[in-house]
């Protein structure tokens, strides 16, 4: 396939993600265990959206179908108008991926963990990838000098930090998050939201992401599909998700802490007009 | 800004420097698509960069005819520039967005320092001898284990006895084919070896002297020992050294479950019982297949084989290589445990202790052996 042909696979189509008919199933010992049942989900061009579910109920499973590391049992997902596998290929171009432990390399030090997607071209000058990397490392909020350390010798919110640049060293157009708050302190999580945001808004990406975090879920997303009973119950804006009446819904957003979380939300919304 | 680039060919989409009018003056304009996707052709890139050398750093510039602009090929502008604006320049919005983020981001850590050569000396004297913090922290693994075996013996009860048999079969159990198949090759190739010679001499029952002592008191508890030492020593270094990395080895600590108790005393125990046992295992086959390449090549019958053995080599030898697989045993668990607590959290660490645990096992065996083989020059011979 000609680089053309790869260049405008991410103008034609404004759904980023299309998702028919999946099922996940997994063998277990004796039985079968059904975790996705028909399950439908698109995913537009520009949007935040979040994943919402129980434990078990696959959302982390379907971030790797999308990402092309689990073959669905039946169905199909799309990534940019193809399959996954073809654009795994390309790697991290593509699809940026941010692991819920950040996932990187032990054995290189920062600025190397970034700039190691540039590196596999085998085509750039190292000046140039020296560069790109140390502009993605400041654009997530750390500063040079963090460059030459190892990835034994960071905190957790810088991990995620490091993690963040290295999905994002390809400028990829779709990211995908695994838990981006998990483990982080009030305020690093609050900063980690702004710099998503900021991010979103000036690389023009389509995130997609999985959190069990209240305040990051009504902050960032743009829209919020729920999992459960197997599929996509309902996507919408949060106000949408709330009145969808389940039990699962009910529990999550209107039980304590969904309670303080929206009326968080509602004081912050009518602070700033 | 796409409609000012004409579309001439499905290849349009390359990155690449134009002229306003070609040859003639004006501003440099490139076009295409400049990011990252786009720079993943050989060709490409180097014809990109033969353009952008022509092109030169200085002068207009124009980049309405850039199709997409991502931060790899604002940076890749940005350098080619020399790091500062051109003297004159036309651009959107958005792309003067990517190159302002370029620029503010631009700062390089501080060189640090190559170390000169008094501050590497410095820095290694600082360390101390090698050998000396190996013997200190080695005396320490020892004395520990001394200790727990006496806790042990105080209130047996206590002990991890179901790590000890579990250990026992990984370890041991585990062991028995691929020695036995180690063994017996070696008995057949030693035997062949040894019936040519002897043969020359008419002293063709002399193979049983020869095969009885070597395998039994020599070959049969090193080669044993090599093998465990690969197979059970790598895998304790790597099992302590995982739990170093998952911070295992920490949550034990905090639940107030010495280490030594319950990670290095039933692995030594373990390899200590399995290690002679295993070893014996070996000379016999090594033995058997020794007496299959007799019997194929001398023709010397198995009775024959059995009726003098016992009297070429006499009991103390199997004692000998008894206590002597007792050390090896004792030795690999304790330099693969010594090892495994030394694993640093990350994979690279994991990787090294790893081979310097066999390496060091493999070469102390060898060591010992040696040392065994000297101490006890007057046992076990019949001459």
């Amino acid at each position: 396939m000609s680089v053309s042909a790869w260049q405008s696979l991410g103008d034609n189509h404004a759904s980023v993600v299309e998702i028919h008919g999946l099922w996940t199933v997994f063998q277990n010992d004796g039985g079968e265990q059904v975790v996705h049942q028909d399950l439908e989900l698109t995913i537009e061009r520009g949007e935040i959206l979040s994943l919402v579910g129980g434990s078990g109920t696959g959302k982390t499973v379907l971030l790797r179908q999308i990402l092309g590391l689990q073959k669905p049992t039946r169905g199909e997902v799309r990534v940019l108008g193809r399959a996954p596998a073809e654009l795994s290929a390309k790697g991290a171009a593509v699809v940026g991926m941010l692991f819920q432990h950040g996932a990187l390399f032990s054995a290189f030090n920062v600025l190397d963990n970034i700039a190691l997607p540039l590196r596999e071209l085998k085509l750039l000058p190292e000046e140039l990838i020296r560069d790109a990397a140390l502009v993605k490392l400041q654009m997530v909020g750390l500063a040079p000098e963090h460059a030459n350390k190892m990835p034994a010798d960071l905190s957790g919110g810088m991990i995620k930090r490091v993690a963040l640049a290295r999905a994002l060293i390809m400028d990829p157009p779709l990211l995908l998050l695994d838990e981006p708050t998990a483990g982080l302190d009030p305020a690093a999580a609050d900063s980690f939201c702004d710099l998503l945001r900021g991010l979103h808004r000036e690389l023009g990406l389509t995130v997609v992401m999985v959190t069990h975090d209240l305040d990051t879920l009504l902050d960032l997303s743009t829209r919020i599909a729920v999992l459960a009973d197997r599929k996509v119950i309902v996507a919408g804006t949060a106000q949408e998700v709330i009145a969808f009446d389940h039990p699962f819904i009910h529990d999550y957003f209107l039980g304590g802490r969904g309670r303080r979380a929206l009326l968080a939300l509602q004081d912050h919304t009518t602070e700033t007009p | 800004m796409s409609s000012t680039a004409p579309r001439r060919s499905p290849d349009d989409a390359s990155p690449r420097v134009e002229r306003a009018q070609a040859g003639g003056p004006g501003p440099w304009m490139p076009r295409g698509r400049w990011t990252a996707l786009a720079f993943s052709s050989r060709r490409q890139w180097e014809a990109l960069e033969r353009q952008l050398d022509d092109a030169g750093a200085g002068g207009a510039w124009d980049l309405r005819g850039i199709e997409q602009l991502d931060h790899i090929g604002a940076q890749l502008l940005w350098n080619h520039w020399g790091r500062a604006w051109p003297a004159q320049i036309e651009l959107t919005e958005s792309q003067k967005a990517v190159l302002d983020q370029v620029e503010r981001f631009g700062a390089r850590p501080p060189q640090e320092a190559a170390p000169g050569f008094w501050d590497s000396l410095h820095r290694h004297l600082a360390k101390g001898p090698v050998l000396w913090r190996v013997g200190k922290e080695g005396t320490a693994l020892l004395g520990q284990l001394a200790l727990d075996l006496l806790t042990l013996l105080r209130a047996p009860h206590r002990a991890p006895w179901r790590d000890i048999s579990g250990h026992l079969y990984q370890t041991g159990a585990t062991a028995l084919p691929i020695t036995a198949l180690v063994g017996a090759l070696i008995g057949i190739v030693l035997a062949y070896l040894i019936s040519n010679q002897l043969r020359s001499y008419g002293a063709e029952s002399f193979v049983v002297n020869i095969l009885g002592l070597s395998l039994i008191r020599e070959l049969g508890p090193v080669l044993a020992a090599v093998l465990i030492a690969g197979r059970s020593g790598s895998a304790i270094t790597a099992q302590i050294g995982v739990m170093r990395v998952t911070e295992e080895l920490d949550a034990m600590r905090v639940m107030g479950i010495p280490h030594g108790f319950r990670l290095v005393m039933p692995r030594v125990i373990a390899l200590a019982i399995a290690m002679p046992l295993i070893s014996l295992w070996t000379s016999i086959a090594a033995l058997a297949g020794g007496m299959l390449a007799a019997q194929m090549s001398l023709d010397i019958s198995p009775e024959f084989f059995f009726r003098q053995l016992p009297r070429a080599v006499p009991f103390s030898n199997i004692v000998l290589a008894c206590a002597k697989s007792v050390v090896f045993g004792v030795l690999i668990a304790l330099i693969a445990c010594y090892y495994g607590m030394r694993v640093k959290p990350n994979t690279e660490s994991l990787g090294r202790g790893t081979t310097s645990s066999v390496v060091s096992s493999i070469t102390m065996v060898i060591l010992v052996d040696a040392l065994f083989a000297v101490l006890f020059r007057g046992i076990g011979f019949r001459f």
